[in-house]
């Protein structure tokens, strides 16, 4: 060990976002447990609240405040840690920790750099510095070289190898690039792009290539290994993030594998690391050729999944290493006698597959290629590939049940298709596979390596050799193990061998599970153990298999063991919030010395870490896989309520089955879930809720738009494309809408409900038990009904509320809490408008919030509701929001940055993918800190207001005057100017993009020049279809990295903020600190 | 839909695995043991220290690339296998790529087995077999084919001298260096012939029982090789008398046994033994650490161990000897493979040591 460290500053990632998810909760926690262990003093920056590393006992200290180097500064400050830790926070944190070291702060602080030294840090960040780095130890790169003439082009083509790409310098979108082959290919691209430029850059092509990446650890003594390899199933060209991903390689030679092997660890050991890094590879498909794509000098996505696929703790072991210790000085955490100086030996192999979400966007394309679109990810684990990624498909959560037996769904070109991949790539092959196309030919197409080819192809013709049955009895024994063994589920089987009609499906699973089960065909639970089976394993990191003929593990039946199920894929609307919810009820059932059975599968969670609780199941939340675990450990019982709609949705089907559920019954989780078993409830408790109808003709929704009038929320049950949920204004957009994204009939009604314009939107989050509410928190949010409660911005306790209203809502709260018995947690979403409230949905189960209300009063409703759950006591504390000093505000991220052509603008569908909540000593303060940790900045001079429609524009009139105030520029276009002159706000016109050339100053000239530092863009109703003038504004905004805001009231709140209180003004206040 | 000759692995223990065939269709027995690498089953069959045994590959799905091109030579040496045939008596797989797919691939697993007369048997719970060895101990076995007859009694071919059966039987010489190495071939792995010729080493691969002290040499490497060093005490006399020569010796896995009963040491039959890619060895008195490819189910009981030798080597997970060397001589030897293929390459710089020590006598 090097001289005593006694505080240790670690920077987190900020709020989920695309690239950037909660891979960095699980490895900010594991490096807070490693320090932990060794007495050091923990300070934690991190601004997203729902995370389980800002929970009580992990941190000592957190900072809900945003990573930047301004706010870090000022933490150091305050704090004078000895060190810091960069590694454990993504991009976000490197980012950060180099700024700080650029700039002298943590010099000035003398503060130690843990783990890898920034200069490393810079030298894998800065491509010219990498490419002569690892130039200097004879490992290829990929280089291209920029020339002005085609002769030029065509040698360093030649040098280079053909195929080349060509790149035109200076262009956007793409303009002028190709492929070329030959030097006559490139005398006709290269002549092509010298007319938009005059260089190019010409590359070696390596499409079609395999991707391969290695996760490195090294220590202070030199010592090397590397932890796991992954393979990427789809070819370079597709972001590794976007592609499905198999540990450890299958298609690698031990020749291949050890070469590249043997060179990350060269790397690793020239460039200085001291903990972890990830080395990503192209490698030819016809060759041992290769090139470094990249390395990451810190924990990433791929580590935190390689410590998944292998139960190695990489961020733990890093932080270790980064105190001083050697490999070797560390033991295996899994079998706790071996040492941490090893190679995970894997006995299974575990398939990643993305989980897009670009239905909810508008306008975006669905293409995969080089940046990252997908918002979430799946892991699951089986002892082949077939078994890993029928798994997977299913684990993925979009209505699919494995690789084949799933509805049927348009392809308009299967070959473009193939060709071009989207986020439906893998159903495409099924489709071809299933059309007859050959795996030569999908291979020339996709470029995918035959061996995966191959063995999908299996799975179609297990497929068929299933279909030729009619009835269960005659499916040979031997069969029916085999299509279990390559990961058919009973779903699947029902619908090959019973053709089972979707309305009796659930009949027709449960007969292929019991006949299954009359034969014998039972899967068996492995262990995780990182030796393969060399040495016992002390924990419980556990997946099922039908490959396999004896259980790793006893069970013992006494009656202690709990399930909690977990929440899947982190998606739009379910991510890191439903993971502290579910760790928070592991460790209640921990407290109460009840065995804590988990079952969950994404790899980017702390909910899957084998340590958190006393059995990991890390595998599907089907029902067929919890009644299989349910079967093994006859459990006392399961909690649903804490996981998020997934296990919600289970309840019902679970006590169908005999499984006792824990809290709330599914008799009455059904009932709240029901639309119209809720709505008859709501009227018979005499509580009111927007009036809504189910509708299956044309005419019977104009009947009841006639009645209640527009605007209308319009949500079909089928969706043929786009969002599935609109507000319309008029009879025109109505129409429009039907037709473009649904069918209406009988088989697929639609929801109609009246939607009530400038409604306050109110949350309340509670606890009861036996229908009695222990504890709740109301919060509001800050935009008026119309935006997803999922991308508001929520504010904690309610600020702004009648105290009428506050006293309707609970009574509400009160009469359904005991009208549905609940016993645990709910939460329900209601609408006040001149103190008359509605009602618009409730779930009993924990909602998105529950974190951020739990962490702001500091009471942790989960585990009040497992306790109660439990039949234990519950500890309420006798704490009212009314009593705080401070208030919270949860703000929303969006991605839209990533998400290239998606309109930015914030409806009834959820947009964001992550969330953050800071505290303040007043509302404005609050508010600022929590803006600027989701990307916003303070204007320094310059402000676009582009403010929509009459009412739009009077919502931030008072802004607009407040900037005038403060010395901002305010420009404005056309009519948002007339309305503020009148208002007596002096603003600059700019005219709309589509009048470019007209001689005036262009809004579009002065975003891409920079020239505006805060854009305010309202669009002026919820529907039209607009690629238009505003959308051109918002969009170009986001391309151009210029803060945007498309909500009136946000806006205007933001800018109050900002005008009243400066960055200097926020407090660096912990959170211990607000009392 | 499975086709395949059904087939099962029978433990001396009475345990038994249902599988399919995809090998030879013929029975046979021999020590079942386990390795848990993940890469490398076309070198790791051809690995002459696999002879008699069972081998049980942890890793499921195995098969995936083919097996290379088989006419490929360098130096005279296949280039992709590490002999010239597979010594294994049966391998048992979890899951069989019946479709292999690689640039390099020439035949199936299933066909080269097939075409070495070696049984294999797929859908073998895997993991449970190993955990069976892992508790019990290693065990004989039989792999019971359908339509064949079923192997008597559980033979243990570790009762017979294996090192006999799978050395050369004449003196050949391999590469063109300066320095004259002469490799005691016990069931030498090719690619340690390989990574003395790339060193500049001309190698003089001798049978395993030639009194190489009475040849001209400049320096001895001890092979690798298969079974039970107590067997082998000709070899131990002749390394004797090659340490009086004094020139460096460089032992490896069965060498290291037999340089350290040279030493006075005993070796004894480890429970379950270690073969893998993943043993991590540390370098007695230093800090650095190597994760070594390992296939040995004896070891060196250092006890007896001669007051002029010293341990090189110990394994980090269960403290076994991986390794001795000469407290003043250039005699040194470990138990792990530095000549990887399969496995890592990390301990590679050990030929480098032993050619630098062979220079230095030499000067």
């Amino acid at each position: 060990m090097q001289e005593k460290i006694n505080k240790v500053l670690l920077l987190g990632s900020g709020a989920l976002k695309i690239g950037e998810a909660g891979e960095f909760d699980y490895s900010g926690s594991q490096a807070l447990k490693a320090l932990k262990e060794e007495g050091i003093y923990t300070v934690l920056i991190n601004p997203n609240i729902a995370t389980v590393q800002t929970s009580d006992g992990i941190a000592d200290k957190v900072y809900f405040l945003p990573v930047t180097p301004d706010f870090v500064e000022r933490v150091i400050e305050t704090e004078r840690p000895d060190g810091i830790l960069l590694a454990f926070g993504g991009q976000t944190a490197l980012n950060c920790g180099v700024a700080l070291y650029k700039s002298g702060v943590l010099e000035k602080y003398n503060i130690r750099v843990l783990g890898t030294p920034v200069q490393a840090i810079m030298d894998t960040e800065d491509r010219d510095l990498f490419v002569q780095k690892l130039d200097q130890i004879d490992v290829k790169t990929i280089k291209s070289e920029a020339v002005t003439n085609v002769e030029d082009a065509k040698r360093v083509a030649n040098e280079l190898g053909y195929p080349v790409i060509i790149r035109a310098a200076y262009t956007l979108g793409g303009l002028g690039s190709g492929f070329c082959d030959n030097d006559a290919d490139m005398d006709t691209m290269a002549a092509k792009a010298f007319t938009y430029s005059p260089q190019i850059l010409v590359e070696k092509s390596l499409k079609g290539w395999k991707e391969v990446e290695y996760e490195v650890v090294r220590d202070k003594y030199d010592n090397c290994l590397t932890v796991c390899n992954m393979e990427n199933f789809d070819p370079l060209g597709i972001h590794t993030g976007e592609s499905i991903v198999v540990a450890p390689s299958q298609t690698l030679t031990n020749k291949e594998y050890h070469k590249l092997r043997e060179i990350a660890i060269r790397i690793i050991r020239h460039i200085g690391i001291v903990g972890e890094c990830n080395v990503q590879y192209a490698l030819d498909p016809e060759s041992e050729d290769y090139r470094v794509i990249e390395v990451n000098a810190r924990l990433s996505r791929s580590s935190a999944l390689a410590s998944k696929a292998t139960g190695y703790p990489l961020a733990f072991v890093a932080a270790k290493l980064g105190l001083g210790y050697g490999l070797h000085e560390l033991k295996n955490s899994v079998t706790r006698t071996t040492t941490a100086c090893f190679e995970p030996a894997l006995d299974y192999i575990v398939c990643k597959i993305p989980r897009w979400d670009l239905g909810k966007f508008k306008g975006v394309s669905r293409e995969l290629g080089s940046s990252m679109k997908s918002v979430g990810e799946i892991m699951a684990i089986g002892r082949n590939f077939e078994e890993a990624v029928q798994k997977g498909l299913r684990m993925i959560g979009q209505g699919m049940h494995g690789f084949v037996a799933n509805k049927d769904f348009v392809i308009d070109d299967i070959e473009s298709e193939l060709n071009r991949p989207t986020d439906k790539r893998i159903f495409i092959i099924a489709a071809a596979l299933k059309q007859g196309y050959s795996v030569d030919k999908i291979h020339e197409l996709t470029k995918i390596d035959k061996w995966f080819l191959n063995k999908l192809r299996g799975i179609i013709e297990l497929e068929g050799d299933m279909e030729k049955y009619s009835e269960l009895e005659q499916v040979p024994t031997a069969l029916l193990r085999e299509v279990k063994q390559k990961g058919f589920s009973d779903f699947q089987i029902a619908r090959t061998v019973l053709k089972t009609d979707d309305l009796k499906m659930q009949e027709g699973i449960n007969a292929v599970r019991e006949w299954r089960k009359s034969r014998g065909v039972l899967p068996v639970v492995k262990q995780i153990d990182t030796l393969a089976a060399e040495y016992p394993a002390q924990t419980n990191y556990l997946y099922l298999t039908y490959n396999g003929s004896a259980h790793d593990i006893d069970f013992a039946h006494d009656d202690r063991s709990v399930i909690v199920l977990g929440s899947g894929a982190y998606r739009i609307g379910s991510s890191v919030e439903f993971d502290w919810c579910s760790v928070s009820a592991i460790n209640s059932v921990r407290e109460q010395g009840l065995r804590s059975i988990m079952i969950n599968y994404n790899p980017e969670t702390v909910s899957t870490d084998y340590d958190m609780c006393d059995r990991l199941y890390f595998d599907e939340l089907t029902l067929e896989r919890v009644l299989d675990i349910a079967d093994l450990e006859a459990p006392k019982g399961v909690i649903v309520s804490v996981g998020g709609q997934i296990p919600n949705n289970l309840a019902t089907r679970l006590a169908d089955a005999n499984v006792t559920i824990l809290g709330t019954t599914a008799a009455n989780i059904d009932r709240a879930e029901d639309r119209h078993k809720f709505s008859s409830m709501l009227d018979s408790l005499g509580i009111d809720q927007p009036r809504w109808k189910e509708l299956s003709s044309m005419s019977e929704i104009y009947e009841f738009a006639d009645e209640v009038g527009f605007p209308l929320l319009i949500r079909p049950s089928y969706v043929l494309s786009g969002a599935a949920m609109n507000v319309v204004s008029n009879k025109e957009e109505l129409e429009h809408f039907l037709q473009l994204a649904t069918n209406v009939s009988k088989q697929h009604p639609v929801v109609v409900t009246e939607f009530i314009e400038n409604a306050k939107e109110i949350e309340i989050d509670a606890v009861a038990k036996d229908g009695e509410v222990l504890i709740y928190a109301i919060s509001e949010h800050v935009e008026f009904a119309g935006v997803h409660s999922g991308d508001a911005t929520l504010v904690f306790p309610a600020q702004k509320l009648y105290i009428e209203t506050v006293r309707k809502i609970k009574k509400i709260a009160r009469e359904i809490a005991r009208e549905l018995n609940i016993s645990g947690p709910f939460n329900m979403q209601l609408l006040a408008k001149n103190n008359f409230i509605k009602v618009i949905e409730c779930n009993l189960r924990a909602s998105r919030s529950f974190p951020f209300v739990s962490k702001v009063l500091k009471v942790n409703f989960i585990d009040i509701a497992t306790r109660v759950m439990l039949g234990v006591e519950p500890n309420v504390p006798a704490k009212s929001a009314f009593e705080l000093d401070y208030v919270g505000i949860k703000a929303s991220q969006f991605s839209f940055s990533r998400l290239q052509k998606a309109d930015p603008v914030l409806g009834v569908e959820m947009a964001s993918t992550g969330e953050v909540g800071c505290i303040g000593e007043d509302y404005y303060e609050a508010i600022l800190k929590a803006m600027l940790s989701v990307g916003y900045r303070i204007p320094k001079q310059t402000v676009l207001l582009s403010t929509g429609d009459q009412k739009s524009k009077t919502q931030t009139l008072e802004a607009a005057k407040e900037l005038q105030k403060c010395g901002y520029t305010i420009y404005a276009t056309k009519g948002t100017s007339e309305f503020m002159a009148k208002n007596g706000v002096a603003s600059a016109i700019l005219s709309w993009p589509d009048q470019a050339g007209n001689g005036e100053p262009n809004v579009l000239d002065y975003i891409k020049e920079r020239k505006i530092d805060f854009v305010v863009n309202i669009p002026k109703n919820h529907t039209k279809d607009e690629l238009n003038n505003d959308y051109i504004i918002r969009r170009s905004a986001i391309d151009f990295n210029v803060p945007l805001c498309t909500n009136a009231r946000l806006a205007n709140d933001f800018i109050m903020a900002f005008c009243n209180t400066t960055e200097q003004d926020l407090r660096i206040k912990s959170w211990s600190e607000y009392k | 839909m499975i086709t395949s000759k059904p087939a099962r692995l029978v433990l001396e223990d009475g345990s038994t695995f249902e599988g399919y065939s995809f090998g030879a269709p013929h029975s046979v027995s021999g020590e079942v043991v386990f390795t848990t690498a993940m890469t490398g089953y076309p070198e790791s069959l051809t690995d002459p220290s696999y002879s008699g045994q069972i081998l049980v590959m942890t890793f499921p799905l195995v098969g995936n690339y083919g097996v290379p091109v088989k006419d490929e030579t360098k130096w005279g040496l296949p280039l992709n296998f590490e002999s010239d045939k597979i010594h294994v008596k049966a391998l048992v797989v979890s899951d069989y790529a019946f479709e292999p797919q690689h640039w390099h691939n020439e035949r199936s697993l299933g066909q080269w087995l097939n075409d070495e007369n070696i049984p294999a048997i797929f859908g073998i719970d895997t993991r449970e077999v190993t955990k069976i060895i892992r508790e019990r101990g290693v065990m004989l076995g039989k792999i019971v084919v359908d339509g064949s007859e079923e192997p008597a009694l559980f033979e243990d071919h570790n009762k017979r001298n294996l090192v006999a059966e799978v050395s050369c039987n004449e003196i050949s010489e391999y590469g063109d260096g300066d320095l004259r190495i002469v490799m005691v071939d016990c069931g030498a792995k090719y690619n340690i012939i390989r990574c003395l010729i790339e060193r500049g080493a001309t190698v003089v691969r001798v049978p395993w029982d030639t009194d190489f002290s009475k040849m001209e040499y400049d320096g001895v490497m001890l092979s690798n090789g298969p079974g039970d060093p107590a067997l082998l005490d000709v070899v131990v006399e002749n390394i004797k008398r090659g340490i009086e020569k004094g020139k460096p010796i460089f032992g490896i896995c069965l060498g290291n046994q037999l340089l350290a009963r040279a030493a006075g040491a005993t070796t004894y039959k480890m429970k379950y033994g270690h073969r893998s890619h993943n043993q991590p060895a540390l370098e007695c008195g230093t800090n650095s650490a190597c994760i070594t490819s390992q296939n040995h189910g004896y070891a060196i009981d250092p006890s007896n161990l001669g007051a002029d030798w010293e341990p090189y080597f110990t394994n980090l997970n269960d403290d076994t000897l991986e390794g001795i060397k000469h407290k003043s001589g250039p005699f040194f030897s470990v138990q792990f493979h530095p000549e990887a293929t399969s496995g890592p390459v990390d301990s590679e710089n050990l030929f480098d040591k032993f050619i630098d020590e062979v220079k230095k006598s030499k000067k």
